[in-house]
Order: structure tokens, then sequence, then C-alpha cells
């Protein structure tokens, strides 16, 4: 197989440096060094997010919004300070166009049950993508079958690319919403959502760009997609658990009755009638996530710090070199082989099932995710049940890649 | 590489790839679905039992990786001419053999009664995949019950 042995990256990076910010990069996982490439399902942590939370428990702990005294003057201050490195890190053109969730999951909820019951009725139609994860899928069916709008699906070629003829061709007066990923969980395919949210646009349709896999690899700037909706998940930027943000142009925000009732989100409340706090409080009833709220701001600057562009210049050499690597290896059949794509490869060896291949990885240290990966359609299109995915950040090496080569050479000498 | 033997051992690998008793069966007077959506595995298991309560032939069909469908296999090949009796202790052994904490494990009488079954002994050190060895002996549960919701083990 390879010959490769170290590798001075061309880009900008010095990866083994940012290696020394990820401590959990650095261990043995049965007897063998640690290759994470689970980054799809969930990205590693850096020592400055994990600083900023601690920095909260030990020293600012307090509720926002709420307090005179010091503290809660302190942890209001980081928590919105952190709405404003979200708002740089998407280009939102303004601050109270970024709402806290705990997801992506959440936003396009929030959205399909807000914006959806206001604005879908009997008769409207809704379009997805064929390569959707499961949460850019469900709470549309579920707003359809509580409206009677139709639900049509964009078709996608054997390469993973949506077909840009047929989509153009399902756009009518009569849709109403274009939901769709900026880039594949399952595929790695990066889609041109900027043409796409134009000739949504066109027909008069909204348009919510799920950006959970997009947000970690590539630079997102919501102005000038002209994204109408915008979702991404803070564990998947290098961000801790349970926070992610919901982007939406203000105008549509504003018309949009609240998502949950609660404490925060109102202006004044008498049981006659509650009026509403005004954007972005609208949508946060309740505490919100203080903590996590701080570690999205500091793991968001992270990845600036390091530079979007320079995460993506280095990721797609690395992928292109995975690529190489585990396709030259005797049986593998790659899923997804789109043009343009951002950080994931998914694979069958063989006709070994994706399960066992994931244990016999792991026991080689290699943490790859093993399954559907929550796009069940996309499996059923390929006719496959399951694939490997192996999914890469700015901090994997080509060591890695080479690990998991060898750990695929395994897989297939134990089924032999 | 020595643990991954005990998982994935001959017998385990031979049976996956080539599933005893696999096919539909028109007679059958118990069927059950075994379906684990977050792995994706899926079963449907076919029984016929005579009067008497004895096993006369189980076959089945459906989906999965090396270890949910050798484990369909091999249970299949066990319960021909069994009683439902013996069928439910078997499942009981089954599935305590890939269960029990390692402290419980007795070498000495490690495998004795268990025949074939006792290759899945392994999958006890692989918690994650213990889902997989026992969807087939849960769907044969719910068959023999007459169970109308598909067993699951996740």
């Amino acid at each position: 197989m390879s010959t490769t042995t170290s590798h001075a990256a061309t880009t900008a990076l010095d990866v083994a440096r940012i290696r020394q910010n990820f401590p959990a990069l650095h261990q043995q996982v049965h007897g063998k060094p640690l290759a994470y490439l689970d980054n799809a399902a969930s990205a590693q942590t850096p020592v400055q997010v994990i600083d900023a939370i601690r920095g909260f428990y030990e020293r600012d702990r307090a509720n926002v919004h709420r307090g005179v005294h010091e503290l809660s003057q302190r942890a209001t201050h980081s928590y919105e300070q952190a709405r404003v490195k979200v708002q740089r890190f998407l280009n939102a053109a303004q601050l109270e166009e970024i709402i806290y969730v705990r997801g992506a999951t959440e936003g396009i909820n929030l959205v399909a049950s807000s914006w959806g019951q206001a604005n879908i009725k009997a008769g409207d139609e809704i379009l997805v993508s064929a390569m959707e994860h499961h949460s850019n899928i469900v709470p549309w069916q579920m707003l359809c079958e509580r409206t009677g709008a139709k639900l049509r699906v964009i078709p996608m070629n054997q390469q993973g690319e949506l077909l840009l003829d047929e989509y153009a061709a399902l756009l009518s007066e009569r849709v109403k919403l274009v939901a769709i990923n900026h880039v594949s969980n399952a595929l790695g395919t990066i889609n041109p959502v900027k043409q796409m949210i134009a000739q949504a646009h066109a027909v008069g349709a909204v348009t919510m760009i799920d950006g959970a896999q997009a947000a970690p690899h590539v630079k997102v700037d919501v102005c000038d997609l002209d994204a109408d909706f915008y979702v991404f998940s803070g564990h998947k930027v290098y961000g801790p658990t349970g926070i992610g943000v919901l982007y939406g142009k203000r105008a549509l925000l504003e018309a949009m009755a609240p998502y949950q009732g609660g404490g925060d989100m109102i202006a004044y409340v008498s049981f006659e009638k509650t009026t509403y706090n005004e954007l972005p409080y609208k949508f946060e009833a309740g505490t919100p996530n203080i903590a996590d709220a701080i570690g999205l701001g500091a793991a968001v600057d992270y990845a600036l710090s390091v530079g979007m562009d320079n995460i993506a210049a280095y990721e797609a050499e690395l992928l292109d070199y995975a690529t190489e690597q585990v396709s030259a290896i005797d049986g593998i059949r790659l899923i997804g082989t789109a043009k343009h794509k951002a950080s994931v490869l998914s694979f069958l060896i063989g006709d070994v099932h994706a399960h066992d291949a994931g244990t016999i990885l792991d026991r080689e240290g290699i943490a790859v995710r093993a399954g559907h990966h929550c796009a069940q359609p996309v499996m059923d299109f390929f006719s496959i049940p399951a694939t490997t995915r192996a999914s890469f950040a700015f901090y994997n090496t080509r060591e890695e890649v080479d690990a998991l080569c060898r750990g695929i050479v395994k897989v297939k000498e134990l089924f032999g | 590489m020595s643990e991954l033997r005990d998982l994935y051992q001959e017998l385990i690998i031979d049976h996956s790839k080539k599933p005893r008793n696999f096919r539909e069966m028109e007679d059958a007077n118990h069927e059950a679905d075994g379906f684990n959506p977050l792995c994706g595995d899926k079963l449907h298991l076919y029984m016929k039992v005579d009067d008497e309560g004895i096993i006369r032939d189980v076959s089945f069909k459906g989906s999965g990786c090396a270890i949910s469908t050798s484990s369909a296999s091999i249970m299949t090949s066990m319960l021909k001419n069994q009683s439902l009796d013996q069928a439910r202790s078997m499942f009981e052994m089954f599935h305590h053999m890939v269960t029990r904490p390692e402290e419980e494990l007795d070498p000495a009488h490690a495998g004795i009664g268990l025949g074939k079954m006792a290759v899945f002994a392994g999958v006890n050190e692989f918690p994650a995949r213990v889902k997989c060895a026992t969807l087939a002996w849960h769907t044969m549960k719910n068959a023999i019950e007459d169970a109308h919701e598909p067993a699951k083990t996740e």
C-alpha cells in the first residue's frame, strides 16, 4: 500500500500544533493510537472551548438577562458576545438574526412549526433533496401531514449529485419552501446552494439550508448565499453538544410566532395578554444553555482563527489522498463520488457489512461511523443497507488515513 | 487480532457467507419480524410447529451484519425437531451467555449444552454487538408467542 510516511502539508496549517489543542486525540484505544475519523457525527473539542466553559462555571456562573449583580452581568455579556462571534462566523447582517437552539434539528423543527404552520397550506409543495438527513425530511413530512401540503424530492445521480434540471422542473409557484443540505452527511457532496436558493426565490419559495456538515468545513456566508434560514450544530464545529444556531432573515423571524412560551421570551405578561419579547429572545424561552453558547462562541472563534479557507484547503487535500488510497484497495466501492465534496469518504468493503467493518476498525483504534447515517433514503437509492464512513477534520493526518487503509486490509483478511 | 478472532470465528464467518435455512416458507404457522432500526438489521422468521409442539421446520429471510446473519443461521439449524420448551430454554441460555458480566464467566461450564451457539460467547466482549447476536433469538421468541410487534434488541 502507501509508502508515504510523513507529510508537510502544502497549505498553511501547522497540524501538529493544532493537534496539541485537542486533548481527546492523544489516547490509545484497544492499545492502538486513536485515529478519530468520525467527525461528521461529532467533532472533537479544543482546549480553548473547554477553557471557556470552565471559565463560566468557575467565575461567571449565574443566569442571564435577569440579575443586577456582577456575575449575572458577566454571564450575560459572555453569552451575548458569543452571539456576536456566531454572527461573524456566518456573516449575518444583524445580531438579532442569530437564534440559539439545541442543534440543527431543533432549528429545523422551529421553522417547520412556527413558520410552517403560518405559511403552508393544503396544495402547497415543499421540496427536499434525495440526500437529506432525516432531520431535514421528517419535520417537513410532519408539517405536510398537518397541513395537506405535498413533499417532493429533488433527485440525484449515481455520483450523489443533485439533478439541477429536475430541480428547475420541480420549481413552480406551488413550491413554498426548499429545504436542502449544504453538504451531505452520508455522501459528502457540496451542493450548489447559492444557485439553488436563487432559483427558489425566483418562484417565491423560502429556503432552509441545513448547514450541519458545511459549517465545520467550508466558509459560510449567509448574506452571499441569500439563505432565508440556515442551521448548524455546535458539536460538529468543535464546540459543545446541546447547542446550535438558527439563522433567519429578520423580516421572516419578525413575522413568526414564538416556538415555545416561557420566561425570557416575553416583554409583558398578564393573564389577559402577553406581549412577546423582541428578536432574538422571542425564540429563546426559559433559561438558555448559557455555558454551551459561550463554548460555541469560543469554537467558532477557534475555527476562524485557523481560517475557514485554510481548513477547507487542507481537508480537500486530505480527502483527495484518502480517496486515492482507499479506492486503490481491491474490492472497495465508494458511495458518493461527486465532483465537489467535503470531508466524507463513505464506502463498502466487498460484501462485508459495515457494522462488522466498524467493529474491526475500532479494535485497530480507528473510529468511523458504520450504518445508514440517518439518511435511509440515500441507502435505499444505492440499494445498500449501510456504509462505513470515514469523515475528516483539519486535525486529521495522512498517517491516520494510512492506518485506516491498514485496518481495511485487516477487515478483508478476516473475512477473506 | 485474537480478540477479533474470538468474535469472528470461522463458523460465524461461514454461516454469514452461506446462511443455512435462508428461504421463505409458505406453510409456516408461526412468523415474526425482527428489526433494529438504528443498525438497519432486519429479518423475517418462519416456523412450522406441529400439534405436539415440536418445531418441524424453521427458516429466515433478511439482511444484516455477519453476527446477526450467522446467529439466525445457526439458531435455525439448531431449532429443528426441538420442542417449544426446549427453544425457550435455548433462548435463555443464549441470552445469558452473551449478556452476562465477565465476573460470572465460568470457564468450567462455558459452552456446555450450548452446542454451536457457543461460538457466540466472544460477543460478550463486544457490548455494541450483543444486539446483533440476540436479534434472531428475540424474533424466534416473538414467533412462538405470536407477538404482533417486531422484535427489537437496540
